[in-house]
């Protein structure tokens, strides 16, 4: 490449001329500190005072699990180990056991998830397990101040899974990314899903 | 020896007392200049700022000092033992011992017997004293810089060193206007010589040198925009990258003491100190005189010390060539140009109000510098537009 070609590629910039004014430092340093007034005197602090104020969490927040359970009560889990094997960060772990057939409680399913227990501190808050699941037994709510004093704790087992739904359900903060099974009332998204004609390919909402 | 202290009593305690009152009150000061600091900071950034412990965070100071004192003393194994411990105490002691000349309320030059509001009264050489003393603190930061081990602490203190010399120069050279008018070092006799009227405020007739000794004041207390030797983005931390606990807090404090004493003395040698407009001096005034007069000077140097940290948050920090340029290019010839114009004042017999036109001189430099840089600035594009060989920018 010639000298004159490489010439024409390049377009200079002109540098901004400096006037008096910029050289004598003191009008910019009098705009800075009205600057700094103005936001010092306009007393509307962006601050939200965290433990008085919660926050508004949107909607498809992938908070911490929860376990639904059935209108029976029971865990919706089937045991199927879909989310188990789906999990990128390996954080689930099922053991999954036959129901017991003889009960009239349990005579409609056939497995049931023995242990079911999630490591709150390894999961990556993906939201592939809930979106494997084929019952909508697990999801992810909107409880998003989880906190503990040692890693046994974080390790959450059914029961204190089966309690987050009991404390989530009645919150009107439902997940809205699964609608295959019946949702809370406050799932917009069941809603639509039952309004709507069903989606093309997977049926799935993503 | 105790008929010898009875004897000196009279004149011992009002020295005493005052040296108390520095000592009880700076470090409390230092704390709570950081709360306010912190809630300035806040306010700024549209935040709110400390709030939790007390009403409005009041007490946050009072837990930090809590939280510091005990905290576990860290000593680096890498470090001069000795040194790293003389340096922070070091630097806090030459920081209040500036406070000894410093009057911190209405004292008359008469200097009766009894309480006055300064550790040792009639000093004749107070400024040149607190000049030098302050000047010493330098020695804090490079002694502390070093003795980490440490090559940022290294950066931070030679960077301080290189800046303390060249603004002790501006600071010295703008005061002497000061100085020369009045005849006299001695603070408090700088004071009352502006006690007649508004008017007779120095800020009225040396605003150049006043914009000096505030610039390089700043400079030397290092505070943002002169903050090169503690600056965190390159530095870590500066010459304090190894300390911590309560070996940390006494280089902050020393820093704020300076503070304390830079608004003190813009104050004081400036606008006014304690006088303000029909408020009689402090010459045989009476105790609520005093008091008010207590309170004019009070109130002035918080609104300084709140300029200083509103600056803060208002202005970016120098790069380190700048920072030369302006103290050896900008600040040390303004400060001499004043200086003549105050000879030629005194030596003619004009009246110093006439100094006011110096305040044109600024502008003049401005004028300078910006042609000068416009120079360089189409120089460098014709070069680009026509002859384009690699040329190195330069921007100074």
């Amino acid at each position: 490449m010639s000298e004159t070609k490489k010439k024409k590629s390049v377009k200079w910039g002109e540098e901004p001329k400096l006037s008096v004014l910029d050289a004598l430092y003191l009008p910019a340093i009098v705009s800075g500190l009205t600057t700094a007034m103005r936001h010092a005197v306009s007393g509307k602090p962006m601050t939200r005072q965290y433990p008085e104020v919660e926050p508004e969490i949107p909607p498809n927040y992938r908070g911490v699990h929860r376990l639904n359970r059935d209108e029976e009560g029971r865990v919706k889990c089937v045991a199927c180990y879909m989310c188990q094997t789906a999990c990128p960060a390996n954080c689930i772990e099922i053991i999954a056991a036959p129901a017991p057939k003889d009960d009239p409680h349990w005579k409609d399913r056939d497995k049931y998830p023995a242990t079911f227990t999630i490591d709150e501190l390894r999961c990556i808050y993906c939201g592939m397990c809930e979106e494997a699941c084929p019952v909508d037994a697990i999801e992810l709510t909107s409880v998003y101040d989880l906190t503990g004093m040692t890693r046994e704790e974080m390790i959450f087992d059914k029961e204190k899974l089966l309690s987050v739904f009991d404390q989530t359900v009645d919150s009107g903060n439902d997940p809205v990314r699964t609608n295959r099974g019946i949702l809370g009332p406050a799932s917009e998204a069941s809603q639509k899903a039952k309004d709507a004609p069903p989606p093309p390919g997977r049926g799935r909402r993503g | 020896m105790i008929q010898l202290l009875t004897d000196a009593w009279p004149t011992l305690w009002p020295i005493l007392a005052a040296i108390a009152i520095i000592l009880a009150v700076v470090p409390f000061l230092g704390l709570y200049m950081t709360f306010i600091e912190r809630k300035i900071a806040a306010y700024v950034q549209d935040r709110v700022g400390p709030n939790r412990v007390g009403p409005f965070g009041l007490f946050q100071a009072v837990a930090d000092g809590i939280k510091i004192f005990l905290k576990e003393q860290i000593i680096p194994d890498h470090v001069y033992t000795v040194l790293y411990f003389i340096a922070p105490t070091f630097s806090l002691m030459t920081a209040m011992f500036a406070l000894v000349v410093m009057p911190f309320g209405p004292v008359a030059t008469d200097y009766k017997e009894g309480f006055r509001f300064i550790v040792a009264p009639g000093i004749d050489i107070g400024i040149l004293m607190m000049v030098a003393i302050s000047s010493l603190s330098a020695y804090g930061i490079i002694v502390g810089g070093w003795a980490s081990n440490n090559k940022y602490s290294v950066y931070g203190a030679i960077r301080s060193c290189a800046q303390f010399i060249s603004y002790e120069i501006p600071l010295g050279l703008s005061l002497l206007g000061v100085i020369a008018i009045t005849g006299s070092l001695n603070i408090e006799k700088i004071v009352a010589v502006q006690s007649a009227s508004l008017l007779d405020w120095n800020v009225f007739w040396q605003p150049l040198a006043l914009l000096v000794f505030f610039t390089s004041a700043l400079a030397e207390t290092n505070r943002l925009p002169f903050d090169l030797p503690e600056c965190e983005q390159e530095l870590v931390g500066g010459f304090h990258t190894e300390y911590s606990g309560i070996k940390f807090v006494l280089f902050f404090l020393a820093e704020y003491t300076h503070i304390v004493t830079v608004s003190f003395l813009t104050v004081l040698l400036f606008f006014g100190g304690w006088h303000f407009p029909g408020l009689p001096g402090p010459s045989g005034a009476s105790l609520v005189v005093l008091l008010l007069g207590l309170l004019v000077l009070l109130i002035k140097v918080s609104l300084v010390v709140g300029l200083i940290m509103l600056l803060r948050w208002a202005l970016p920090r120098f790069r380190f060539d700048q920072l030369m340029g302006l103290a050896w290019k900008g600040l040390i010839p303004l400060a001499l140009a004043n200086l003549v114009g105050v000879a030629v004042v005194l030596t003619l017999g004009l009246p110093k109000h006439l100094l006011l036109i110096t305040a044109a001189l600024p502008v003049a430099a401005a004028y300078y510098s910006a042609a000068k840089f416009n120079q360089t600035v189409s120089t460098e594009s014709s070069l680009r537009a026509g002859l384009a060989r690699k040329q190195a920018v330069s921007y100074e």
